[in-house]
């Protein structure tokens, strides 16, 4: 199965094709968030230098967020639509599972952390179990003041990776020497290890419904929420 | 069988709060124009939420391009080309748009032609009878209002431009004080033609010597008005409100038109954009085209008007014989706009 495997949901930008759990190019960069200007060329680049052409691709994988929102809109627009215009598998991982992939090992809870600004992050708590990785709190949008409480009574240590300069002091005071801290090049997603992740995971049904995974309303739309509390927000774009 | 080869461009508009995609057949005929507005969205906050439209946007792309292949009754085989909105608009909402449109071109191994929004809009006029050049084209919506002067097919060149609000967008504004939601265009069109122009608010910049507009002016002296009435606990009518107001922008946009018109004398005068769907102005510009013997109103049909990507898909052909490519890096331009007619002469 040859996979096309995107994660653009913050900063960096890293694409990478496989042949199943064999990486065939990889591209990370680091240097810019022109995602909208470089996405589709790495994209091209890539698929050349593996040797296929688009139609010999078999699934698209995606980190859908959470992230930036223009960032997580980037990949996942890209992936749905390469994914519904070849008539191929569409396959969705969180961005912060993503990040958690890049740290092996089965002693520690991985904490990956994107920066929400305020003091705010995106961030969930994962774990290896025999060779899985497995969710132990789920990804949300959350204060650092709500976050630390949330993950104070496990007895392993917390190891974070991300954003974690504007935390770690802070979640230091807390954990103590339960904190630890990893290679920053560890806080760099990789596409490699995001396509041999969703080599395993079965494709959405429904293409067209898939939509990044923002965990946090538009400012209007939880204003407008609090007003009208019951109000069924579907069905707001008609086709004319 | 079809002897003559088709040309089949497939076309995206996402530059505000219309998701759309179309198949047009060599440039005029319309296979297929899926449009998705967001307006009932928006209306919960009176106004275009960018966010939330770039949310839309990505909820609804892919379900569009399925329905206009599906509609037109064509295959990714059989297109020629794809075109997009690069902008103007809001940069968010538009990258849905042009991200989509470059996956589609690699995928398929297509060419891949950027239009602008405007150009979009005036190329409408294409698909109910072809163009003539040199034209001109008065185009007014929620975010733009300009004349353009087109010597020949693939030349835009501004002669003049709102100075500071569009007239769409003043629209919106003033019906706000009326108590009434966006988009404000068409309903306040349909009080205006119950009422008399009784208030004679300013016409902005109209004796000036330039092809210039400005709504900024009448906007606050309609806003003053119904705050001082409000103040002194005096109704007005809201009928005469609304048909002063819209006299005054008619009066504006006629006026500039008329005298465009004498300056640079053209085969035809294209009213397009969202604000075209206006009866005042349609009824207005109607009337005073008679006295240009030579030059031909053509009036943008009312299901035009509106974004959507039919338009675009009928200016990208003409850009695509013209030799305009995107390659793969192509980026929203926000601020994209046409060259003026004065830079190009310096």
């Amino acid at each position: 199965m040859k996979i096309l495997a995107i994660d653009t949901s913050n900063k960096p930008l890293s694409v990478a094709v496989m042949d199943n759990d064999q990486l065939l190019a990889q591209t990370t960069l680091t240097t810019h968030r022109k995602h909208a200007e470089f996405l589709m060329p790495v994209i091209e680049d890539l698929v050349k230098k593996a040797d296929l052409t688009p139609t010999d691709l078999d699934r698209v994988v995606v980190a859908d967020g959470p992230g930036s929102y223009t960032g997580i809109r980037m990949a996942v627009t890209a992936a749905k639509t390469i994914a519904n215009t070849l008539g191929i598998e569409l396959v969705t991982v969180s961005s912060l599972l993503n990040l958690a992939l890049n740290v092996q090992r089965a002693d520690v809870l991985i904490n990956p952390i994107f920066d929400g600004r305020n003091q705010n992050m995106f961030t969930g708590l994962y774990r290896w179990n025999h060779g899985t990785i497995e969710t132990v709190i789920e990804d949300q949008h959350i204060s650092l003041g709500k976050w630390l409480p949330a993950i104070s009574d496990y007895e392993q240590p917390i190891l974070i990776i991300g954003d974690t300069a504007s935390f770690e002091d802070d979640m230091r005071n807390v954990l103590h020497s339960r904190l630890l801290t990893a290679n920053p090049l560890m806080g760099i997603p990789s596409a490699a290890l995001l396509g041999q992740y969703g080599l395993a995971k079965s494709p959405v049904e429904d293409v067209d419904a898939v939509v990044p995974r923002y965990l946090r309303l538009t400012k209007a739309e939880a204003d407008w929420k609090k007003l009208h509390p019951n109000e069924d927000t579907h069905n707001y774009v008609e086709k004319v | 069988m079809n002897l003559v080869a088709r040309d089949l461009v497939l076309s995206f508009e996402t530059s505000c709060d219309e998701t759309s995609v179309a198949v047009i057949e060599n440039g005029n005929k319309i296979l297929s124009n899926i449009v998705a507005t967001q307006i009932k969205s928006h209306q919960r906050f009176g106004g275009v939420v960018p966010e939330v439209a770039s949310r839309h946007h990505i909820e609804q792309i892919t379900g569009c391009i399925e329905d206009a292949l599906r509609d037109a009754d064509v295959t990714y085989d059989d297109l020629t080309s794809v075109a997009v909105t690069y902008g103007p608009g809001l940069v968010g909402a538009l990258l849905i748009g042009v991200t989509a449109a470059k996956a589609v071109a690699w995928a398929h191994n297509l060419p891949l032609v950027p239009v602008n929004h405007l150009a979009g809009h005036i190329y409408a006029a294409r698909l109910v009878e072809p163009i003539e050049f040199p034209a001109m084209a008065l185009v007014v919506s929620g975010g733009h209002t300009e004349l353009v002067y087109m010597p020949e097919e693939d030349k835009f060149e501004i002669i003049g431009e709102t100075r500071d609000d569009a007239a769409g967008e003043a629209y919106d504004k003033i019906g706000r004080v009326l108590g009434i939601n966006y988009p404000a265009g068409k309903p306040v069109d349909e009080l205006a033609h119950q009422g008399k122009d009784t208030f004679k608010f300013p016409r902005a910049m109209d004796s000036d010597d330039n092809f210039d507009f400005s709504f900024s002016g009448l906007k606050s002296a309609f806003i003053n008005t119904v705050h001082h009435a409000d103040q002194i606990h005096e109704e007005l009518s809201r009928e005469d409100l609304a048909a002063s107001f819209q006299q005054a922008v008619v009066d504006v946009l006629a006026d500039k038109t008329q005298r465009a018109l004498k300056e640079f004398p053209v085969k035809q005068l294209i009213l397009a954009g969202g604000v075209a769907a206006n009866k005042g102005l349609r009824e207005r510009l109607t009337k005073e085209i008679a006295s240009f013997k030579d030059t031909k109103l053509e009036l943008v049909p009312l299901s035009l008007c509106g974004d959507n990507a039919a338009m675009i898909g009928a200016a990208g052909e003409m850009l695509y014989r013209h030799g305009a490519r995107a390659d793969a890096t192509l980026n929203a331009d926000p601020g994209l706009e046409f060259e003026w007619l004065a830079d190009e002469a310096k």
